[in-house]
């Protein structure tokens, strides 16, 4: 995709092509950080449109350019959600992974007179719940979850934004979805999600 | 024959299709007979629409104004 012993800055003709492809793609994008890093998302567009133009120039494939821009895009919001963690959360993967929250909503019961639990469970959270479970997710394990699930991007693809190989990107996705799981029934206990008729 | 820890571990990748013909096949023999399996399968589909339908703020006005005043600074950069 990219031609060594390109000059560094963009022909003026390129950089006009970069200008119509930001500005194209800028609702997608501004999207797509949102969900990764929430209030800074503008930022971390502002940061990936300083390095796409810089990098615009050695784009050899113009039809790459929209997945190119996004991989930009996700990797400043993964730098500033690392530069805001304060240090790595330690996560008990083995306790995790055997958790099923299909299995602890039906053992647990928590609506007794409803006769579609686990759909009362999920209608339970709002848009600002669920902002809040995905965000407390370690980064490594959010950015593969809310690029498949809530984007839609394949899983090659967000392999190659992350630029990790597809069985790393696989493993984390399912460490992911195992981690929401038990963040969802969490925040549920923790804030009163389990009464019947809390939300509705 | 795989149990239904097993089959759990594979479904959402099942659902994504990411599972190759052989495991398809086994986790698609358990799930004929084994009821609460499908109850997973059913909520892991519900989890996967209520991941999709998890609306996001769109770009508003006043953002992608500054964008594209980034975006014509870095055009008359000479």
């Amino acid at each position: 995709m990219v031609r060594a012993n390109e000059p560094e800055e963009p022909t003026a003709r390129q950089s006009g092509g970069f200008q119509a492809l930001a500005e194209r793609e800028l609702p997608r994008l501004y999207r797509v950080a949102r969900r990764l890093v929430g209030d800074e998302a503008e930022d971390a567009v502002q940061d990936a449109l300083l390095k796409g133009y810089r990098g615009y120039g050695q784009l050899e494939d113009a039809a790459a350019a929209p997945a190119w821009l996004t991989a930009i895009v996700v990797n400043c919001c993964r730098d500033r959600a690392r530069a805001r963690a304060r240090r790595p959360e330690v996560v008990e993967l083995d306790e995790v992974e055997e958790f099923s929250l299909f299995r602890t909503i039906a053992d647990e019961d928590p609506y007794p007179y409803s006769d579609s639990l686990h759909l009362d469970f999920l209608q339970q959270f709002g848009a600002e719940d669920v902002r809040a479970v995905l965000a407390s997710l370690p980064e490594r394990y959010r950015v593969p979850l809310v690029l498949v699930y809530c984007e839609g991007y394949h899983v090659k693809e967000v392999a190659f934004f992350l630029d990790v190989p597809l069985g790393t990107m696989l493993a984390r996705l399912h460490r992911g979805r195992k981690l929401f799981e038990r963040r969802l029934w969490d925040y549920a206990r923790e804030y009163g999600l389990l009464k019947e008729g809390a939300r509705r | 024959m795989i149990t239904c820890a097993e089959a759990v571990r594979q479904l959402w990748d099942y659902l994504d299709g990411l599972v190759d013909e052989s495991q398809r096949e086994a986790i698609e023999e358990h799930l004929s007979f084994c009821r609460r399996c499908c109850g997973e399968v059913e909520f892991a589909e519900e989890l996967r629409r209520f991941l999709a339908e998890h609306p996001e703020t769109e770009l508003p006005d006043d953002a992608r104004a500054r964008l594209v005043a980034t975006l014509e600074e870095l055009e008359k950069r000479p």
